[in-house]
Order: structure tokens, then C-alpha cells, then sequence
């Protein structure tokens, strides 16, 4: 009884205990380098130095911008793209260019899904844009590479959410005389839309943490802003644990509204 | 639009086929369904009876033959089919509510929609006549448009109302599916499909997946319509109703019709043996 209520606790709390010892752990690793070098101080007052009075916290702020920016904008036209190829890939297979284009989808979800997101980037920006003539500023790049790269995601959650929607509804709404495409966004994707609504949070937690790496074709974001200032001040552990705190406050924050969401979601369904 | 049938046919069959890979479902099915009638399919499960009925609004598309809506032959990939199911109202056994939409919303949806798109479609071809007509001496006329988005909503949210209020579930239209009662949904499924005005009405099953104590209401709306003179075709189990409601039973086996005729004689005289058997096992 009382192993099992210790059960409960630990399947219903396993995410916050984590998070808490992972903060313990980088509090210890604080408290080393504290105890080791006995130069905190100095490092605590160069850190402030740079983000304080050389005003580092402007970039900070323009990194937490960018960072939301690709994040968000991403998820946005993934929504869109994955949608898209999502249904194109349920149509029946009857005409010819259908067939094409479902054999086009699956092969930009093999593409963007069999590479490194950094892969991407890199030959977005460097090979691709320049070729199609296009000069981006980076922050831009990121986004429509991210939209790409996402969008290849999500198109296979939202294979599975279209796939879950019963399907006399489709039969339904063609029954009454509404087209293929108008029974699917009036009716089969807003229900699909519902289903997948907590992993689509979790597809945004994974695409902020992605966006990472955007500094390797020039964007600000988090990432790069503390990257820089530690190259500046030649010092990197504070900076660094900032950071890491700062993914770890944001990434928490999301996942807590995606529960809060789930927890919702599933008591309407109940009360159906 | 190849024949053009004069007189009171609505549906018509011809040869009409339909397999699934090496399994033959239907057989070569001739048939017709004529204005006002009330055709009932009944026959052992698996016979094809559903499938039969899908292919009568092409939700499946036959294998091979012509299935014949007011002289057009539907099953042809190059007729629009949307514009055809408009006027053939179906009703599934498992009510097939837009679950994301209100009562209201499920039966306005179809009605709203198509009238808009043609609404649409008549202002583009004014537009373009407009810009023709700049460069013409002689000025085509324009189409007229009497409507616009909202007397079109107001108008379906008005019939909606009415036919809501004819089943007694007024009270319901800004209620979701899920909180109905089996046979609540049925009757809105009924009606959802009665606000096109279609010009017959098909049933798979309506009362099979509803609770015993619901058939009765669902049974009493599809008579309502019958009396009304509704062309429909039904395929029911619910051998006392067919007797009662319609005008001609059909009995499929192996995907074909295996024996048709009135009520009266395929009841009390089957000649075919699987008929009488089939007729032994449900009586
Ligand atoms: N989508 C399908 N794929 C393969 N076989 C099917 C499909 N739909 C129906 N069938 C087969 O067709 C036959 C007739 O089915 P159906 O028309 O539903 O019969 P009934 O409604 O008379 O019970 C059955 O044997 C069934 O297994
Ligand atoms: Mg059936």
C-alpha cells in the first residue's frame, strides 16, 4: 500500500525530481569551482563586467529574441508544411499527379529528417540561398530552415493524428457533397489538430533546444550570445552556467503549460 | 452526361460491379429506383447490401458498370461528384457527426459551404465578364447575384432551426455530439442530411448500433419522410419496419439481388430458397 502510493509519487513527480537534481547537480558544480579555484570572485566580477557594464545583457536580450523567433516561426510554418504533406499523403492514390506529389513528400521527409538539422543549416545558408539568389540575414535563414526541417516532423505527427480521427467522419463530410480538401480542414484536421496538441508542445521543446546551433551560419541567439561573451572575457564556466540555466528555466516553462494543456485536453474528453 | 433518362427514374444501375481485389461484392447489378419509391435491401450479412448503397453516391467507387443519378452517370471520374451528393442524402449506422462542430454547425455545414462556393463562383465569372464586356460593343449580361454570405447563413440557420424543431431538439443546437443520446444523433444525422433537399435519401443500418429503446424514435422520422413521399432506399434489419414502410423489398445475396418484390409477396411467398431461409432465420 504504502510501496505502492511511493510508486504514484515517483511516476507522477519523476519530471519535477529530475529537473531538481539536475539544478542540485549544477549548484554542486558551482560550488566546486567555488571551493577548486578560489578565484570566483574574480570570475563573478569579470562575468558582470562583460554582461553588466560592457552591456551583455542587450545581446542576451537579442538572443532570447531570436531564439524565440526561429522557435516560434519554425513551429509555425512546420505546422503549415507538415499539414500539407500530411494530407497529401492520406488522398487516395488515384491520379497520377497525386501519386507524384506523395512520392515528392516522402522524399523531403527522408531528406530533412535522414540529416543533421546543422547539415541543414549550413547548406541552406552557404549553398542553397546563394544559389537561388537569395541573400537572407541569418535570423531569416534559420527560421525558413527550421520551418523545412520541422515541417518534416510534424507532417508524420500529424499523419498519426489524421489517422486516429474516425473515419466516417471523412465519409461523412464527403456524403453531404464537401470535396476532399474542404472535408479535411473543416472537419478532419481541426480533430487531428486536437489530438496531437501535447506532442506538438513537446515538438516545440525539442525545436527550441535545436536552435542552438544557429550560430554556425551567424545568428544571435542564446547559444552564440554566451558563447561570445565567454570568447570576450576569456572566461567561459559562468557564462556557461548561465546559459545551461537559462534553456533549463525556458524549456521547464513549456513543459509546464503543455501538461497544463494535456491535463485539460483530457478532461474535456471525459466529460464527452 | 452521356443518357438522359426521361421520366421518374432517380438511381439507376447498370451491370454494376464491384470487387475488391479477386472478391466479387457485387454482381453485375441492374436496378432502378424511381421518384417517390421506398426500396428496403435486406439479406444475410456480407451480402453486399452496404456496399451496394455506398456505390449508389459513389462513396465507393464501382469496379465497373454505371450507376445513373438524373440521367448522369456518377461513377464517371469525369462528372463532379460533389455536385451530385448534394441532392442524395446518406445516413450511416454509426451517425457520423462532425464531432467538432454543434448541432447547428453539423447541419448548416454542408449547406452554408456549397452555396458559397457557388456564390463564388458566380461573382468570378460576373468579374471576368466585367472586364470582357470593357472590350465588347455588344455588353454581355451579368449573372445575377441575389444573395450574399449572410443571407445564405441566415438562410440555412433558419431551415436548421426548423428542422431541429420538427425532431424536438431545438434546445440542443449549440450542443456537441459526444453529449447526445445514440438516438438524438441519428435524428440530427437524419436531418442533417434533409437540409440539402436531397432528392433521395439513403440508409445503411440507421438503427443497428443504437440501444433497443431508441430504435422506436429513429424508426418513427424515417416513416415521417416516407409518408412525406421521400425516395429512399433503406437496408434495416428490422424486418417489421421494412414490411410496414416500404414499397419494394430487395433481397441480396452473394452480391447479387437475389429475389425482389412487394412486401407482401416476398414475405408471405419467397420463391427463392435463400430467401426463405434467410426469412426462417430472422422471423
Ligand atoms: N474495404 C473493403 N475491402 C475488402 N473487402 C471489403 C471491403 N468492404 C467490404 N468488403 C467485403 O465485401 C463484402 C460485403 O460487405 P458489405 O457490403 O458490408 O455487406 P453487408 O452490408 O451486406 O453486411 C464482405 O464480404 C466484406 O468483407
Ligand atoms: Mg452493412
Amino acid at each position: 500500500m504504502n510501496e505502492a502510493k511511493k510508486k504514484g509519487f515517483l511516476r507522477r513527480h519523476w519530471i519535477d525530481i529530475l529537473t531538481v537534481t539536475v539544478l542540485a547537480v549544477l549548484l554542486c558544480l558551482l560550488a566546486y569551482a567555488i571551493y577548486e579555484r578560489f578565484q570566483f570572485a574574480k570570475k563573478w566580477d569579470l562575468f558582470l563586467e562583460y554582461f553588466v557594464e560592457n552591456r551583455g545583457y542587450n545581446r542576451l536580450l537579442t538572443g532570447l529574441q531570436n531564439t524565440a523567433i526561429i522557435a516560434v516561426a519554425g513551429l509555425l510554418i512546420g505546422f503549415v508544411i507538415g499539414t500539407l504533406i500530411a494530407v497529401i499523403k492520406v488522398i487516395p492514390p488515384y491520379r497520377k499527379p497525386t501519386r507524384y506529389a506523395q512520392k515528392f513528400c516522402t522524399f523531403y521527409v527522408a531528406i530533412f529528417r535522414g540529416t543533421p538539422i546543422v547539415v541543414q543549416l549550413l547548406v541552406g545558408y552557404y549553398i542553397l540561398f546563394p544559389i537561388m539568389g537569395l541573400t537572407l540575414p541569418p535570423v531569416t535563414a534559420c527560421v525558413v530552415m527550421f520551418g523545412l526541417n520541422s515541417g518534416a516532423y510534424i507532417s508524420e505527427i500529424m499523419r498519426g493524428g489524421i489517422n486516429s480521427v474516425d473515419a466516417g467522419q471523412l465519409e461523412a463530410a464527403r456524403a453531404v457533397g464537401l470535396p476532399f480538401s474542404a472535408s479535411m480542414r473543416k472537419i478532419v484536421v481541426p480533430q487531428a489538430f486536437k489530438n496531437i496538441l501535447p506532442t506538438m508542445g513537446n515538438e516545440f521543446i525539442a525545436l527550441v533546444k535545436e536552435t542552438a546551433v544557429v550560430g554556425y551560419v551567424g545568428a544571435v541567439d542564446i547559444t552564440k550570445c554566451f558563447q561570445d561573451l565567454g570568447s570576450n572575457s576569456y572566461e567561459y564556466m559562468i557564462p556557461y552556467l548561465v546559459m545551461a540555466l537559462i534553456y533549463i528555466v525556458i524549456v521547464a516553462t513549456i513543459a509546464f503549460f503543455v501538461k497544463w494543456m494535456e491535463r485539460r485536453l483530457s478532461r474535456s474528453d471525459r466529460r464527452a | 452526361m452521356t443518357d438522359v433518362h426521361k421520366g421518374d427514374i432517380v438511381i439507376e444501375t447498370k451491370k454494376l460491379t464491384k470487387s475488391y481485389g479477386s472478391l466479387v461484392v457485387l454482381d453485375s447489378i441492374d436496378e432502378v429506383i424511381l421518384e417517390g419509391e421506398k426500396v428496403a435491401i435486406i439479406g444475410p450479412s456480407g451480402s453486399g447490401k452496404s456496399t451496394f448503397l455506398r456505390c449508389l453516391n459513389c462513396m465507393e467507387d464501382p469496379t465497373s458498370g454505371a450507376v445513373y443519378f438524373d440521367g448522369v452517370n456518377i461513377a464517371d471520374t469525369r462528372v463532379d461528384i460533389n455536385r451530385q451528393r448534394e441532392h442524395i442524402g446518406m445516413v450511416f449506422q454509426s451517425f457520423n457527426l462532425f464531432a467538432n462542430k454543434t448541432v447547428l454547425e453539423n447541419i448548416m455545414l454542408a449547406p452554408v459551404y456549397l452555396q458559397t462556393r457557388r456564390l463564388r463562383e458566380t461573382r468570378r465569372k460576373n468579374l471576368l465578364r466585367r472586364i470582357g464586356n470593357l472590350f465588347r460593343r455588344r455588353k454581355k449580361p451579368l449573372l445575377p447575384v441575389t444573395d450574399t454570405r449572410q443571407t445564405i447563413e441566415e438562410r440555412a440557420r433558419k431551415k436548421a432551426e426548423e428542422l431541429l424543431c420538427r425532431i424536438g431538439l431545438q434546445e440542443k443546437r449549440d450542443s456537441y455530439p459526444s453529449t447526445l443520446s445514440g438516438g438524438q444523433k441519428q435524428r440530427i444525422a437524419i436531418i442533417r442530411a434533409l437540409a440539402m433537399n436531397p432528392r433521395v435519401m439513403l440508409f445503411d443500418e440507421p438503427t443497428s448500433a443504437l440501444d433497443p429503446e431508441m430504435v422506436g424514435e429513429v424508426l418513427d422520422l424515417i416513416k415521417q419522410l416516407a409518408q412525406e413521399g421521400m425516395t429512399m432506399v433503406i437496408v434495416t434489419h428490422e424486418m417489421g419496419f421494412a414490411r410496414e414502410v416500404a414499397d419494394r423489398i430487395l433481397f441480396m445475396y452473394g452480391g447479387k439481388i437475389a429475389e425482389q418484390g412487394s412486401p407482401a409477396e416476398l414475405f408471405e411467398h419467397p420463391k427463392n430458397p435463400r430467401t426463405q431461409q434467410f426469412l426462417r432465420s430472422v422471423l
